[in-house]
């Protein structure tokens, strides 16, 4: 491959991410990842379900105690929208647009970084009732299963981060289009994997 | 960027070999910590014989025991059988695909150097305070309960090796779906590859959840957290679930790359195509997808209830099915073929009788009410040991065999192959068959002795001897490379002389490209259609000569595996008020690994070429260049 | 087991023919000589399955040994190229057929059997007077021992399971520490002992454990619980309905002092140093640190699995972690205060433990 070739809107291909062998290689190889990601969370999932409420004799919180949707609501809706502008930045990857993607890309690097304040504010508000990591099963089994995804979030930052740093000068190219992509798709990943957790924790949580 | 093979000192080949991504060395790399592992694994095995050769036996003392029978089952499950098919997968089925390379040439070398970190990390524990000592399986509450770091070394070892054969797994599923030369369509891919196939999309699947199940083990010893304490709301059984979720597809994803094995030797050496290919490829889809349905059939004494009991019971049966299918396709392509035996063609002979006495018990096993009597008692004990060994390891010796020309350009020899195979054979089925009945007259696995009063003497005594056999017919097979090695007589493309599939195409070993032009497919069995059709050079070509484009080696992945390694140790030592340090060293460990993965991902990497002229000239000198720079 | 599936003359021949050839271990163990429906069941079990795979085995092993008979390139000539057979639709189909069939045949008992032992509904069955029908027993597995409760009767026993023959007798399992598993081989398969649920399930014994050769029935601990999981034994007498009443009735009753000189000397020894751990009275509570001691006298191990004599009882209370690594029991010296037992006060409160008898 050569990096030195420069493309044009119009020489740019319609897939850039597959466009390559390699590109295709890591096209398929991160779909298997996510499927693999997904039957990570799925146990995370089965363990909070099991845990639930579950704690030693007399432990006071529960899930509808605890939880208040606001807070959560205003986070599931920041992320939805970091989800949204990352498909902004990709659709001007494809045309080959590299100052619009890099700042699609640094609105959804901001929102995603509020989303992870607000949940820093919220394990810590949690931790200050008396709701820490060692409590109980419950929860373990929440900070577990909430806390990967969390962990997931500042991976997802680094990488863009990452990458908009290392390609700001050079612009885009065969070699690192399909990495933007995949950022990308990972982003989309953990968003979805969000909805559950707000539909599973937190909905079903505070109500039933 | 020449690559033009010299003789180099001993030091650039063990550079080259850290920092090869070539799929073929790095077989090798497993094959050597695989074959070691399975040597630390047989020599618990023959202290655990030893053991109980007799009753009230003091050989060993109660706790050792335990940590030898759980280092036997991890040692063997996880660092010795399954690295030693990956070895096999990564010499040959992007050979039989024709593929220059893996999709992922550096992870490849990334799951290698996890898988090795992790099996290390594990190992050091013998030296450390002392081994994990729940049983392979680490039920939760006998892990908690356990003094020591054993269980500590035990889930942050599996966690990194795991890590190690997830990536392998993602691996070859791209390599297989992407990587195949022209003509090459699925229903034309040896039964080897589609084995590999479906056992990398089990790992795929599978070791995620033992992954969690580990780390929740971790969380709880290690950080305060309370998913199987019972006193804080949490609940061991979800331990057990995660682990067999695993444990399960754990079973056919070593054994479906057996399978595979044995059905390149049946076709080889009975030079016949695979009877009914399709339904063996069906079958083997059916075996992958059923394995994730009947993970509670380890867990019937539970008490998960008659339903649940029930219905794991009939999911489990069904297994036999395709697994009957796979047994008289096999059969049927022997019928009628011409018979050849040779070492390998031996073992896959005496697989068929073994693994079916396996199979059948397991079916027993499959019976949930029967279960209640058989479960955990010697007789669970043959009947693994039935499918493990009687299936995996008589594959993996088998394969040694046939690949070992491929692999290293020279044949083992045929002789103390047989004396390998007589001795091994008889002693597996000397040491495991009588076990059975051990197990029906009430003998409970796990035992570190048992009382002479209950009947069970006589047979633990056949069994001990059985293991003796076993061990000779191992060692017998160390002289045999040894042996093989020192003399060198190198063979030529085809030396089991009725080869069908594109790895027997090219030279032994193969050139680092592995086909300076990609071949062009013609039916299932290429090269055996080539052969019959009387083409000299046993391929077509897809392409005219040319530039061939290389990946770089790269010491990258030892670096972040052993970043891993330094990591795990300061978690290890984290509660440990004596170890202040151990934040620091986990941090730091974390920081290498993370750093490594910045560097490999900001650094452009684009490999090299091979010209044209240079591919010309290493087909003149014979064409199996092995890349050293 | 079904009737209609079940020929029993043909098993009971069968199981015959399967003693004589295997040497079926001893009755107060094996598998193979069932003594109570559950394990009845499962022998049958066992019996249809080894059938129907014998059959399979023979007709893979015909095929197999004719293959590789037949088919040998020595006798073939070194230049056979053989036909290419790609495969055959009707072969494919008998080899998924049959098998299917044939697993079909197992499938019926095993899903009637499942539900059916584990069909514990009259557990809380009651007469009219509101008393229970059938018995139950609490089954508590700890570190390395098993304390049986009789939870109507008030009685606590452990090490030895007491029953009565010809009737359903309903345990409850649960664990005080980490998982166990609950065996009696020769009556029927295992139920784990968990710590976080209570498991349950029925057996029957169908014979007297008098008639046994050692006098007891051997239940052994099935999950790998810690170094002395081999050694956490226990053993099950099975006596008549009418020898179960007088024995309940006998723990029932305050125990009466020791009468030997020797034996009053331990009791004393006893109630300075043990009795925080261990009951004499069969009517203590249940979930105390050691086992009820009320039967020791009548027992027939120290310990689970040492030869019931004064000599190991002995060594046992000097040290039990050398016998049984792990266990819970502090050593003589600390028992007594942190002087090791004189041989004077060993011999008294073996002669004591020895005289704890409710047999007649």
């Amino acid at each position: 491959m050569d990096l030195n070739k420069r493309y044009t809107a119009q020489s740019w291909p319609d897939h850039p991410e597959t466009a390559t062998l390699e590109g295709k290689n890591k096209f398929v190889g991160f779909w298997l990842l996510l499927a693999a990601e997904t039957v990570t969370f799925a146990s995370l999932f089965a363990t909070y379900l099991a845990l639930k409420d579950r704690g030693p004799e007399g432990s006071e919180f529960t899930a509808a105690g605890l939880f208040e949707l606001p807070l959560v609501f205003a986070m599931t809706m920041i992320l939805l929208t970091s989800s949204l502008t990352s498909v902004y930045a990709m659709h001007h990857m494809k045309n080959h647009n590299f100052k619009a993607m890099q700042a699609w890309l640094g609105i959804t690097v901001l929102l995603g970084l509020t989303f992870l304040g607000l949940e820093i504010y919220e394990f810590n508000h949690y931790v200050h009732l008396g709701f820490g990591y060692t409590t109980s099963a419950f929860s373990s089994a929440f900070f577990t299963l909430v806390g990967t995804h969390g962990a997931h979030v500042l991976f997802g930052l680094s990488w863009f981060i990452a990458l908009m740093i290392r390609n700001s000068k050079r612009g885009l190219n065969m070699y690192n289009a399909p990495k933007f992509y995949l950022a990308a798709l990972y982003w989309h990943f953990i968003d979805v994997v969000w909805v559950f957790i707000f539909t599973v924790v937190y909905l079903m949580g505070v109500i039933g | 960027m020449s690559s033009l093979a010299q003789k180099k000192g001993f030091g650039a080949v063990i550079w080259d070999y850290l920092t090869t991504v070539d799929h073929k060395k790095i077989a090798i790399l497993y094959l050597i910590s695989g074959g070691f592992f399975f040597l630390v694994g047989g020599l618990e095995a023959m202290m655990i014989r030893i053991q109980l050769m007799k009753a009230g036996n003091d050989f060993l003392s109660a706790g050792l025991y335990n940590e030898i029978i759980t280092m036997h089952g991890t040692t063997m499950i996880f660092l010795a059988a399954m690295p030693l098919l990956l070895a096999f997968m990564n010499a040959v089925m992007p050979l039989q695909i024709g593929a220059r390379d893996v999709a992922f040439p550096f992870l490849n070398s990334l799951g290698f150097w996890l898988f090795f970190f992790g099996g290390i990390f594990l190992n050091l524990s013998w030296f450390m305070g002392g081994a994990p000592d729940a049983g392979w399986t680490n039920y939760a509450s006998l892990a908690l309960a356990s003094e020591g770091h054993g269980i500590d070394f035990y889930s942050l070892g599996l966690t990194i090796s795991g890590f190690g054969t997830l990536i392998a797994g993602i691996n070859f599923l791209v390599t297989i779906i992407n990587m195949r030369a022209p003509g090459m369509t699925y229903m034309r891919m040896p039964l080897f590859t589609w084995t590999t196939f479906v056992a990398s999309a089990l790992i795929l699947l599978a070791f995620p959840p033992l992954t969690i199940g580990l780390f929740f083990m971790v969380f709880d010893r290690l950080f305060g957290a309370n998913f199987f304490v019972v006193e804080m709301g949490g609940n061991t059984i979800i331990w057990e679930h995660l682990f067999w979720i695993f444990g399960h597809p754990e079973v056919y994803i070593l054994v479906l790359p057996a399978f595979g094995i044995f059905s390149e030797i049946f076709a080889i050496f009975s030079r016949k195509r695979l009877f009914g290919y399709t339904a063996l490829v069906f079958a083997t889809i059916l075996i992958g997808f059923y394995g994730f349905m009947v993970w509670a059939h380890h867990m019937f004494t539970v008490g998960l209830g008659p339903t649940a009991n029930a219905v794991f019971a009939l999911a489990t049966m069904i297994i036999a099915v395709p697994t009957g299918i796979k047994i008289f396709s096999w059969l049927l392509t022997i019928w009628g073929g011409s018979i050849s035996f040779t070492v390998p063609m031996v073992y896959a002979v005496a697989f068929i009788p073994s693994f079916v006495a396996g199979g059948v018990t397991g079916v027993m096993q499959a019976m949930a009410p029967l279960d209640y009597q058989l479960h955990d008692s010697y007789f669970i004990v043959a009947h693994f040991h039935y499918v493990i060994v009687g299936g995996v390891v008589l594959a993996i010796l088998a394969g040694t065999h046939l690949y070992w020309p491929k692999m290293f350009g020279t044949m083992l020899s045929e002789k103390l192959g047989m004396i390998t195979f007589w001795f091994f054979f008889i002693g597996f089925h000397l040491t495991f068959f009588i076990q059975h009945f051990l197990g029906l007259l009430g003998m409970p696995r796990r035992v570190y002795t048992f009382g002479a009063d209950q009947g069970w003497d006589l047979f633990n005594m056949i069994s001990s001897v059985g293991a003796l056999f076993m061990a000779i017919g191992v060692l017998v097979m160390l002289v045999n490379v040894v042996l093989t090695t020192v003399k060198n007589v190198r063979v030529g493309n085809d030396p089991w002389g009725d080869g069908r599939t594109l790895e027997w195409a090219i030279p032994s070993p193969p050139p680092f490209y592995n086909f300076a032009q990609t071949p062009l497919v013609r039916g299932l069995d290429t090269y055996w259609i080539e052969k019959m059709e009387g083409n000299k050079e046993g391929m077509v070509y897809a392409e005219p000569l040319g530039d061939v484009h290389m990946p770089n080696g790269s010491i990258i992945p030892l670096i972040m595996s052993f970043g891993m390694f330094v990591a795990a140790f300061g978690a290890l030592y984290f509660l440990d008020d004596s170890k202040p340090w151990a934040l620091a060293v986990l941090i730091i460990g974390l920081g290498i690994t993370f750093g490594s993965m910045l560097v490999r991902s900001l650094k452009d990497d684009l490999g090299f070429h091979i010209t044209k002229e240079e591919l010309i000239e290493d087909a003149k000198r014979g064409g199996n260049t092995d890349g050293l720079k | 087991m079904m009737k209609g599936l079940t020929n029993w003359r043909l098993f009971a021949l069968l199981t015959a023919l399967l003693v004589f050839l295997s040497g079926c271990g001893r009755e107060e163990i094996s598998t193979l000589i069932p003594a109570g429906k559950v394990a009845q069941d499962q022998f049958n079990l066992l019996i249809l399955s080894t059938i129907v795979m014998t059959f399979v085995i023979i007709v893979v092993s015909v095929i197999f040994v004719l293959a590789i008979v037949k088919f040998r390139r020595s006798k073939l000539g070194d230049d056979m190229i053989p036909e290419q057979v790609e495969g055959s639709a009707k072969l494919e189909f008998i080899w998924t057929a049959v098998p299917i069939v044939l697993l079909l045949i197992l499938a019926v008992p095993t899903v009637y059997s499942t539900f059916d032992l584990a069909d514990v509904t009259a557990m809380d069955a009651e007469t009219e007077e509101g008393e229970k029908e059938n018995l139950t027993v609490n089954v508590t597995a700890k570190l390395y021992w098993w304390e049986f409760e009789y939870p109507e009767q008030g009685v606590v026993t452990a090490q030895e399971l007491v029953v009565p023959t010809d009737e359903r007798v309903y345990f409850n399992l649960i664990s005080a520490d980490i998982k166990h598993s609950f065996w009696i081989p020769s009556v029927g398969g295992k139920l784990d002992v968990n710590p976080e649920n209570v498991n349950k399930f029925y057996l029957e014994f169908d014979q007297e454990s008098s008639e046994l050769e050692d006098g007891v029935f051997y239940g052994k601990c099935a999950e790998l619980c810690g170094p002395s999981h081999a050694l956490m034994d226990f053993k099950v007498k099975s006596v008549d309905r009418e020898e179960f009443d007088q024995w309940i009735a006998a723990m029932q009753e305050e125990p009466e002092p020791a009468a030997e000189a020797l034996a009053q000397e331990g009791e004393e020894t006893f109630a300075n140093s043990c009795i925080g751990c261990h009951a004499v009275s069969g009517t203590a509570p249940a979930g105390m640190q050691g086992p009820n001691l009320t039967t020791f006298g009548d027992r027939n191990r120290v310990a689970g699995f040492l030869e019931h004599n004064e000599e190991n009882l002995k060594n046992w209370i000097e040290n039990p972690q050398e016998y049984k690594p792990g266990n819970l029991m502090p050593d003589g010296k600390t028992n007594n205060g942190g002087e090791p037992f004189s041989e004077q006060e060993l011999d008294a409160l073996a002669a004591y433990l020895m005289s704890l008898s409710v047999e007649e």
